[in-house]
């Protein structure tokens, strides 16, 4: 099927089209993707679980995640530095927003500009935390960013004189296109603008990491994640190189945060704890480190499994009146049991299985997949290019 | 050479022998200072009018308390620095391990029907004996499960992959006592009586000295065992040199076995004294001890096991201090911003200069 798919010539010429227009080709898909997914939305059984509104605001939502992968993936997956506070940078986005464009300051900056502030924003306060971390060695940084990203919700909360503490600061404006196509304000309501904004911001973000990725600094990043060291007398300056795999990482995840806050149109310190993080490295280790594609769908199934799938087993499991099971000593009563409590068991139990029988996640990137698995590569998939003389000559 | 010239060499190892003692002093002098100086602010702050001995009182209270928090704090951190010490993980399940420790400690003390004050003495032994050592071990060989589980496949994959296990086992044993036990706080019995001792000029409550007293019992024991013991040793050289320990004979799988072992029972003893000492616990707390006593560990020199020792007592009285002055919810702003401090300034510690190269 698939000979016979690539010896037509005219969808030979288009494949190899679309190779070499990888923008187009981005622009293309996510189109197709977002046009796509309201309408699965209506067709059974998704139809039975809400009507097509709720779904297309679920999926906005899925988008940060989405945006948020994205970004934790250059920092994870392409330079191999582990962010435990991920969530820092997305309150930091989500707060600069909420300072720029609410009732709280009075201010009001429209959406569109301050997504790149927002991104800004983030982005400094990365290379403040990296600047100083980035020399030490990978576990400190974990424990570093784990550390940042348990103080900054607290700062947020406990500087209430500008942050107006638990209760954060509402009424966030949201983005407004200023009568084109006849839109202004864009409401509560109507989630579907919502939803076209995320696709976007996620389509420009895509192509945008896709053309970092196949640069110089993407592969630098993916030199450092092999070998430092071997990095290093390559010539390349790895803290100034690490230090922009996070600030770009922060960057999107301030994005993120800009756009979030304007949905929601309130802030809160609580919204951005530690399980956030863990969240998004979830997505991203199970969708596959380092692949784009990868972390982006992994992001998107693991937030609907977590905002739709956990409810309809409930509902699910609650109808079918399963029987109460004994045990010996315990005891289950199926219709007591809230899935819901068992998200983040789940993310721990799929982190620690991921990472002992599929390390290069669902959905792998070519390379990761032939670095871990060196010994099934075909000479086949090897580019001529790549061969160099005495390649395959057996010893190295 | 001439006498002249070994006098002052002489005299200056003379003051090397006492330069930890007289720094501890001077430490301890130092810190009952900041702690005065916080209760008469704070009586200021207040304006409750406070005498000088009444306030002289307060901080000692304060400085038993930071000993007391301290000594939870280094059980914790001797964990961590000795997983790192051996094989360079950062064990983020630790904090968890503590955690579970002390929903040990409080399922055997009211399924054994205890809800307060035990006044029998012997029975309090009896009861205190049998909590501790169910305690540590069964969070020890809940530490050697999750290394032989998620640690030790993945012992030559790349840094990234064990990390992120051992934050996924984190998760796991959060949730499970999430899930299976309560998500919410939990009153634990406090059986010990609690009076007050008085050593001259000193009270201190029954409870603080029992913790501290143990702590340093435990504290002393691990040194001895690390340092005496052929078992310790083995653990010294695999820290050192895997390779070469293991052509040298010592068994390096049971050497990090045990390693684990140690460190997750010293965190079940700490999670005993939580119950013990607060009365309460809840499935989130490792989290927040584990950052700390991480802290501590790299403060004292990340490795060194008097390091996290010392590094244990340092967090728990800034912890107080912070709270002391009418800072209290900045405590974990405070450590947090020592850990990036010391990590920029001094990555090896205090005392940790014989682990440079681990930084």
């Amino acid at each position: 099927m698939t000979s016979m798919l690539a010896s037509n010539p005219t969808i030979r010429e288009a494949r190899s089209f679309l190779r070499r227009h990888q923008s187009l080709s981005i622009l293309i898909s996510v189109g197709i993707i977002a046009a796509l997914l309201p309408i699965v939305a209506t067709v059974p059984p998704f139809s039975g679980f809400g009507n097509q509104r709720d779904f297309v605001g679920g999926f906005a939502d899925a988008g940060v995640f989405v945006l948020l992968a994205l970004g934790l993936n250059v920092v994870v997956g392409l330079a191999g530095l582990l962010d435990l506070g991920y969530a820092a940078f997305f309150a930091i986005g989500a707060y600069t927003f909420a300072y720029s464009a609410s009732g709280y300051t009075g201010l009001d900056v429209p959406f569109w500009p301050m997504l790149l502030v927002g991104a800004f924003v983030a982005a400094m306060f990365g290379i403040l935390l990296g600047a100083p971390t980035l020399r030490l060695r990978g576990d400190y940084l974990a424990i570093v960013t784990l550390g940042f990203g348990e103080i900054v919700p607290v700062v947020f909360l406990n500087a209430s004189a500008f942050t107006n503490g638990t209760n954060g600061i509402t009424g966030i404006s949201q983005p407004n296109l200023y009568g084109l196509f006849g839109i202004h304000g864009f409401g509560f309501t109507n989630p579907w603008l919502y939803y076209f904004t995320v696709f976007g911001i996620i389509m420009l973000t895509t192509m945008i990491l896709y053309r970092l990725q196949d640069s110089r600094i993407g592969r630098a990043w993916v030199a450092i994640r092999e070998d430092e060291l071997a990095a290093a007398s390559m010539g390349i300056n790895t803290v100034t190189t690490k230090l922009l795999a996070f600030a770009i990482g922060a960057s999107t995840s301030g994005l993120a945060g800009v756009f979030y806050a304007s949905k929601l149109a309130t802030v809160t310190p609580d919204q951005f704890g530690f399980t956030v993080s863990f969240t998004a490295l979830s997505m991203v280790v199970l969708g596959g480190m380092g692949n784009i594609w990868g972390v982006s769908v992994g992001a998107f199934v693991i937030y609907e499994i977590q905002s739709q799938g956990l409810k309809q087993l409930n509902n699910l499991v609650q109808t079918a009146r399963l029987p109460t099971l004994h045990l010996g000593p315990v005891t289950i009563d199926w219709a007591t049991i809230n899935f819901l409590n068992y998200q983040y068991l789940l993310y721990g139990l799929a982190l620690v299985l991921m990472m002992l029988l599929r390390p290069e996640g669902l959905f792998p990137s070519r390379r990761r997949r032939e670095e871990l698995h060196e010994v099934d590569i075909e000479p086949s998939e090897i580019e001529p290019s790549e061969i160099g003389p005495g390649a395959l000559g057996g010893e190295p | 050479m001439t006498a002249a010239t070994v006098s002052p060499s002489r005299s200056r190892q003379a003051l090397g022998r006492w330069k930890l003692p007289i720094g501890v002093v001077i430490a301890l002098v130092v810190a009952y200072a900041l702690l005065y100086g916080g209760v008469i602010y704070q009586s200021h702050v207040l304006s409750i009018p406070t005498t000088a001995a009444k306030a002289l009182d307060q901080a000692q209270q304060q400085m038993i308390n930071a000993l007391t928090i301290g000594a939870i704090y280094a059980l914790i951190a001797l964990g961590y620095t000795m997983v790192y010490g051996i094989i360079e993980l950062i064990n983020f399940a630790h904090g968890d391990v503590f955690m579970c420790g002390s929903f040990v400690s409080w399922w055997l003390l009211t399924t054994l029907g205890f809800s307060g004050a035990i006044s029998n003495p012997v029975l309090l032994t009896v009861v205190l004996i049998l909590a501790f050592a169910v305690s540590m071990v069964v969070m020890g060989v809940v530490g050697v499960v999750i290394e032989r589980v998620a640690y030790r496949p993945l012992r030559n994959a790349p840094r990234l992959a064990p990390l992120i296990t051992a934050i996924g086992v984190s998760f796991i044993l959060q949730n499970i006592v999430f899930v299976v036990v309560s998500n919410s706080l939990i009153n634990s019995p406090q059986i010990l009586p609690n009076p007050i001792i008085r050593f001259g000029p000193i009270s201190i409550r029954e409870i603080n000295l029992f913790v501290i007293v143990l702590a340093v019992a435990l504290m002393i024991a691990l040194q001895a065992f690390i340092t005496r013991t052929r078992l310790g040793r083995a653990m010294r050289s695999t820290a050192i040199d895997r390779e070469a320990a293991q052509l040298m004979g010592v068994d390096i799988n049971t050497t990090i076995a045990l390693t684990f072992f140690i460190g997750s029972a010293l965190a079940g003893a700490a999670g005993v004294v939580q119950g013990l000492y607060f009365g309460i616990t809840v499935f989130n707390i490792g989290f927040q001890a584990g950052l700390k006593a991480f802290t501590a560990a790299v403060l004292g020199g990340i490795g060194n096991t008097t390091g996290a020792a010392l590094g244990g007592f340092v967090i728990g009285y800034l912890e107080v201090l912070s709270s002391v002055y009418g800072y209290g919810q900045w405590s974990e702003a405070a450590v947090f911003g020592t850990l990036v401090l010391v990590l920029v300034f001094r990555p090896t510690g205090i005392l940790g200069q014989q682990t440079a190269d681990r930084a």
